[in-house]
């Protein structure tokens, strides 16, 4: 178990990591106009990397979520894909409907 | 100095069938039960989602701290998952951007840049008048940033009426909803083609390097995805 000081050193260094990247974007912002092909370029690049982020979730996940079976987890995302496109992109209903089923099926 | 009607516009977004409200607070309940597990006290959890406020960054914290990592590690690992908010501001903000609002709206402004508003964000800006679109944003980020936080609370109190499966349930619904999300941004070939090519290439380059994987396959399908639809006039 982490002590009080290494956890608060911790939320510092998290915080910092996280603001830079964002504070970069802000500035970088700044010289980048919405019509030139570096916009779209960086576009691209974000759809991209958080795709990549989210790839890795599924197949391999941090926390919890690893307890759970690969297969079930990619059974869940694509029936909730499903029911997103047939329910005219409502989103409220596969984020409610994935918590049951994947507890559902993870405790079978 | 904010135009509220701009600005509630923007909180609004946290209703109706597009809500993003019950998958950050699914998610961010179960990372608070989490930061309870490493060890940290209500404060120090409500903290972390006040100042850092990125899911995969915070769970990346709290796992390092599991396994003993030093800070320095905690930072370098951080900063690579939480890389992506570089090339997402850049291509959020300027289309925010109007010279008669002051500068220090999108610097601070920029603290509220997660997958949740960005995606929010993207969707709904072309609806509003140019001049005011940051204080749109601001909207939107105030009310996702103020969901987290209250939510890691949540999720830190309710943590020992929480059983391991349902815990598992709530940990999906944050990449679903943002898969769901993505989907429905995918209106041209490069967007289409970036988001495929990162799915099958994030967990691919993972394999080869956990820490680098993000940024890698980002730029590579981002790079590619950005030729294809060059190619291709769109």
């Amino acid at each position: 178990m982490a002590s009080s000081q290494i956890i608060i050193l911790a939320i510092i260094a998290t915080s910092l990591a996280t603001f830079i990247s964002r504070f970069m974007g802000a500035i970088t912002s700044k010289k980048v106009s919405v019509k030139s092909k570096v916009f779209e370029w960086f576009n691209c690049v974000a759809y991209a990397t958080l795709a990549a982020l989210l790839g890795r979730m599924i197949v391999f996940p941090a926390g919890v979520l690893a307890d759970s079976d690969l297969f079930i987890r990619i059974v869940v995302l694509i029936i909730c894909i499903i029911i997103f496109m047939i329910s005219k992109k409502n989103l409220v209903l596969p984020t409610i409907v994935s918590a049951i089923l994947l507890s559902v099926l993870n405790s079978i | 100095m904010i135009n509220f009607k701009i600005f509630f516009q923007g909180l609004k977004a946290h209703k109706g069938s597009k809500s993003p409200a019950i998958p950050l607070a699914a998610c961010f309940i179960a990372l608070g039960a989490l930061l309870k597990d490493a060890g940290f006290n209500l404060q120090q959890s409500a903290a972390s989602s006040l100042f850092t406020y990125a899911l995969p960054g915070q769970l990346v914290m709290a796992e390092s701290l599991l396994v003993g990592a030093s800070i320095i590690n905690i930072f370098i690992a951080v900063w690579l998952v939480n890389f992506r908010l570089y090339p997402m501001t850049v291509s959020l903000f300027p289309l925010l951007e109007h010279k008669k609002q002051p500068k220090w709206k999108y610097f601070l402004s920029c603290h509220f840049l997660a997958v949740t508003s960005w995606l929010i964000a993207k969707d709904g800006y072309q609806k509003i008048d140019k001049k005011y679109r940051i204080d749109f944003w601001i909207g939107i980020g105030i009310g996702t940033w103020t969901t987290a936080i209250l939510m890691t609370v949540v999720g830190y109190l309710s943590a020992d009426y929480l059983n391991k499966d349902m815990l598992i349930g709530l940990a999906i619904v944050n990449p679903v909803y943002f898969f769901c999300m993505m989907i429905g941004a995918m209106k041209n070939l490069s967007i289409t083609s970036a988001v495929f090519g990162g799915t099958i290439l994030g967990p691919l380059i993972y394999t080869v390097s956990s820490e680098w994987a993000l940024l890698f396959a980002g730029v590579i399908a981002g790079t590619l995805a950005f030729l294809i639809g060059g190619k291709n006039g769109k």
